[in-house]
């Protein structure tokens, strides 16, 4: 019943509004509008495209400026991050500026130029100084954004300093894991057709670097240190973005990538900066990659340099923790994957060695 | 004029025609103006099909706990049980409504539209070169409409990867559903629609080149024509390659070859495939994709160009950088395409070179904003809604392009790659400004395709509606994507950094819910006035070009006589000693001695010349 008093309400709205639009065009006929060149709302078209513009301008410059209940620029917390925002910043006014100025002339000349019967328009097909001004002047200023962009560019995607912590980041549906080197500071080999449900990485344990790596359940980076992100992807496409450090790059299946940066606020420092006592870095992924791309989520924290330190030596291997894993470990290679993984040597060695042996098949 | 009676002798032939059949007439006819209309009408229900997919996905990011059973009827199992939008059905909404925008409204609705309709008649010709090949260039696009439609409501649903289709997530349904059934369709329809593509763009090329009146030299043309006629060309040289991608993708999916899938774990499994790389598709798609932009924008400001003119009265400033600015567009748009790549893992030294020639190609585009400035500048500013649409247009253009300058630039994209910024971007400059260069088109063209004029009053409610609507829409978005809010996400509750901007979110929505009804103004304008509008004139506009001189409803040929002879450029609007305010194409120099330039006086005598040779 309530259905059908909606569709019968609808209909008679429509029927309405139908019945105005008749009227008014039959008032338009008889007013004479048909016979006009010029539309009889021409004046009021004017008027509203200056309103419009002045109505959008002023909009546009409150709510740049604080206008917004939400902040839109998020807190910065990396070395060339203050390079790249200062660009975003410089390429901002240079472009709002051409915004307002061409607006304006828009819809000024607009306004201003609306028909008169009195006038005649002026003729004019070409100016070839004017269209060379407005070729070159542009070509200018974009050559200079243009160097300083790629300068900025050049550094940020340029080798990373040697001392930087190795990190390897790896995106799949719907996670992200971390593995870091361990001792040796070195990460061990990884082959995709070792992946099993421990083995999330496919950590190839024939490689000796692969022995002390550990794999935490937080990402955590030392404040003011160069960090390498070494990213690979298991599955499909993602993308490693952490907004705060203004880092973005794909993680593909079968193309590591990488990227370095340095962080410049520790998790602590944020938490004050922002007055948010629970304030975290997150690592977003950012290239659509399923059902639960919006939910792929991983933590960072960054440490003071010492607290990192502290950190990092407190982690287990992860093959002590998965000793099972030391089968793989090729037969010369056992004792010092013992060593190397923080194993206790008491376990029982022929039993490992039977399981070495059925693995090699 | 005796030349033209003279010329009608040999297009007699054209009177003979019998009557022919309904289906012969309206269905599968080779006339360019029933297959404009057949692009049109397509194309305005394929956009209400796509503007419809972005409420529902509106709903979902503006009031995100809305109870959406009322959505079951249509979308059935892709609703929970407890109300809420299925977050892999979010992703094929995304998908379908980007494929069916950048495609079959934007690139069929639009150049198909008028493309077909203009080119015969405003350079003088009776029909396209094959009037065959372009019924079957409509044909092939219905069937891949059909097969695109078809796949909304296969069980697995359709398409999910985004408009896109990266691999490996579009070969692997176990990476995502819409990756099986969905996108094989989704393949198979791009063929057809890429087929359809070419045959249409190789009659357009060919029917300017071959089929223009006397007179109706290239430097003659109106820039319409030269903007369409620059399209085809792009199309046809990068939608092969479009064809090629899928072809390699298809390869992948269903015959176990590996060109774009390495070293793959998933769903338990290490799947065989070595040694493809992802990154190759991408440089295929963005060949196409990139240049596909300008396939979508460069007709809306070619029709911009010829509406911004006629109604301000004035000539349009630089025809000539018009066409160079536009031949440089379409040079640059195919080496520029990595600049959709900067974060893949592309080389960095590739991406210094492509944001180089990224934003080079600002500066063509910058000369089209000045060029449109000051054609308005001291004009005498008629406003139909075609001129309100126009005029936002070059809004949108300016706003959007602007923002263009940021994601060209690099070291910028790492940041506002994939966010907000980059959907406000090209909805503005691409989307929105391609859209009304459609709608301008319909309003200015409305009385020549058929033969009755639109409701100007609610010509102009549509246009306020949609104008603010738009920007309400998508300037928001340019401060949410500065926050970094990543496109294509279902929800934002899950990061604390994006826990902010619900409410402007909303608002969005709420201004996209209306913009999006708006819409039906237009048609009920559209469809109302197709029957019942008032008779038009033979020239409503005042215009120059050759479309205006026939009938009022122009029949098989266009011209029932001879094919009118051509005399000077479209754009003699308000000529200083001129009688009226323009002097269509067809006017003679030697009737307009009063003003005439002294280069158009020789002129004006070796037309003398030719006529007196011709008796």
């Amino acid at each position: 019943m309530l259905n059908l008093v909606v569709v019968l309400a609808v209909v008679l709205i429509i029927a309405i509004l139908i019945a105005l639009f008749r009227v008014s065009t039959l008032v338009g006929i008889v007013k004479g509008d048909t016979q006009r060149q010029v539309p009889s709302g021409n004046k009021v078209q004017a008027f509203l495209l200056i309103v419009f513009m002045v109505v959008g301008l002023g909009a546009f410059f409150y709510y740049s400026f604080g206008g917004l209940n939400d902040d839109y620029v998020q807190p910065l917390a990396s070395e060339h991050g203050v390079i790249t925002d200062r660009l975003f910043w410089i390429t901002m006014a240079i472009t709002g500026s051409v915004f307002v100025v061409t607006q304006i002339f828009l819809f000024g000349f607009s306004y201003k130029y609306q028909h008169s019967e009195n006038r005649k328009a002026f003729y004019f097909p070409h100016n070839n100084k004017l269209e060379l001004f407005w070729t070159g002047v542009p070509a200018i200023v974009l050559a200079l954004l243009i160097l300083s962009g790629w300068r900025a560019w050049v550094d940020i995607t340029g080798e990373a300093p040697e001392d930087a912590e190795v990190i390897e980041v790896v995106g799949y549906q719907y996670a992200w894991s971390v593995r870091y080197g361990g001792s040796d500071k070195k990460l061990g080999d990884y082959d995709y057709k070792k992946i099993d449900a421990t083995n999330q990485l496919g950590i190839d344990f024939s490689d000796k670097d692969a022995f002390d790596d550990f794999i935490p359940r937080e990402l955590h980076v030392p404040k003011g240190k160069p960090v390498l992100l070494q990213i690979r992807a298991r599955d499909v496409i993602h993308s490693v973005f952490i907004p705060h450090f203004r880092l973005q790059m794909n993680a593909v299946p079968g193309m590591p990538t990488r990227f370095w940066f340095v962080p410049t606020k520790s998790t602590e420092d944020m938490r004050e900066e922002t007055g948010n006592p629970d304030f975290n870095y997150e690592l977003v992924c950012n290239k659509i990659c399923g059902k639960g791309h919006f939910a792929m989520k991983y933590t960072i924290v960054v440490d003071e340099p010492a607290d990192y330190e502290a950190w990092y030596n407190s982690q287990d291997p992860w093959l002590k923790q998965n000793a099972d894993y030391l089968s793989e470990v090729p037969q010369n290679l056992q004792e010092a994957a013992q060593i190397a993984a923080k194993l206790d040597d008491r376990s029982e060695p022929s039993s490992i060695d039977g399981i070495a042996v059925s693995s090699t098949k | 004029m005796s030349v033209t009676e003279e010329l009608s002798h040999h297009d007699d032939h054209h009177e003979e025609h019998h009557e022919q059949g309904f289906i012969a007439k309206y269905i599968f006819s080779t006339d360019h103006k029933v297959i404009a209309k057949q692009f049109l009408i397509t194309g305005i229900i394929w956009a209400l099909l796509g503007g419809a997919l972005s409420v529902i996905f509106r709903l979902q990011l503006g009031f995100p706990d809305l109870n959406l059973e009322f959505l079951r009827p249509l979308l059935g199992k892709w609703i929970s049980s407890n109300g809420k939008l299925d977050s892999e059905f979010f992703l094929a909404l995304v998908t379908m409504h980007g494929t069916i925008m950048v495609f079959f409204v934007l690139t069929a609705g639009l150049s198909g539209t008028f493309s077909n309709f203009l080119i015969p008649l405003q350079i003088g010709a009776r029909d396209m070169a094959s009037g065959f090949m372009n019924m079957l260039s409509y044909w092939f696009f219905f069937l891949s409409s059909v097969i695109m439609f078809v796949s909304l409501f296969i069980e697995t649903g359709p398409a999910g990867g985004g408009w896109t289709i990266y691999p490996p997530l579009s070969v692997l349904p176990q990476a995502i559903q819409g990756s099986g059934l969905g996108m094989t369709l989704w393949l198979v329809a791009m063929v057809f629609f890429i087929a359809s593509t070419l045959l249409g763009g190789i009659n357009y090329v060919t029917t300017v080149i071959n089929m223009r009146t006397e007179g109706m030299t290239f430097s003659r043309m109106p820039l319409t024509i030269w903007s369409f006629f620059i399209t085809a060309i792009i199309g046809i040289l990068s939608f092969p390659v479009l064809v090629a991608a899928a072809l390699l993708l298809v390869f992948d999916r269903s015959f176990g070859t590996s060109f774009y899938l390495s070293e793959i774990f998933i769903g338990g499994e290490a799947l065989p495939n070595m040694g493809g790389s992802p990154i190759l598709f991408q440089h295929l798609f963005w060949f196409l994709g990139h240049p596909e932009v300008y396939i979508v924008l460069l007709p809306a400001l070619g029709i911009t160009s010829e509406i911004i003119s006629t109604n301000s009265r004035k000539p349009i400033f630089g025809y000539t950088a018009m066409i160079l600015s536009m031949v440089a567009i379409a040079f640059l748009s195919f080496i520029v395409w990595a600049h959709h790549m900067f974060v893949s893992g592309l080389n960095p030294f590739l991406g210094s070179i492509f944001m180089f020639l990224t934003l080079i190609i600002a500066v063509p585009s910058a000369v089209k904003s000045f060029n449109y400035l000051t054609t308005l500048w001291k004009g005498n500013i008629v406003f139909t809604p075609a001129m309100l649409f126009s005029i936002g247009l070059v809004s949108f253009f300016i706003s959007g392009g602007l923002t263009g300058i940021f994601l060209g630039n690099s070291a910028l994209d790492i940041n506002l790659h994939d966010t907000y910024f980059v959907v406000a971007h090209f909805h503005l400059v691409m989307g929105s400004a391609a859209f009304f260069g459609l709608l301008a088109g319909v309003y200015h063209w409305f009385p020549k395709m058929f033969g009755r004029m639109m409701d100007t009053k609610l010509g102009y409610l549509h246009f306020w509606l949609t104008f603010v609507g738009v920007y309400l829409v998508f300037f928001p978005l340019h401060y949410i994507g500065i926050a970094g809010f990543p496109r294509r996400y279902y929800s934002f509750t899950n990061f604390d950094a994006f826990s902010t901007f619900t409410d402007l979110n909303t608002f969005v929505s709420i201004a996209a819910i209306v913009t999006f009804g708006a819409q039906f103004i237009f048609l009920f304008n559209f469809f109302y006035s197709m029957f019942a509008g008032r008779k038009a004139p033979l020239n409503p506009w005042k215009s120059n070009t050759l479309e205006w001189t026939t009938p009022r409803v122009p029949g098989h040929g266009n011209w029932p006589g001879a094919i009118p002879k051509v005399y000077r450029w479209p754009y003699d609007y308000s000529k200083p000693g001129a009688e009226d305010d323009f002097i269509p194409q067809t006017v003679p120099y030697s009737q307009t001695t009063s003003s005439n330039f002294p280069h158009e006086n020789e002129l004006a005598k070796s037309e003398g010349a030719e006529e007196g040779g011709a008796h």
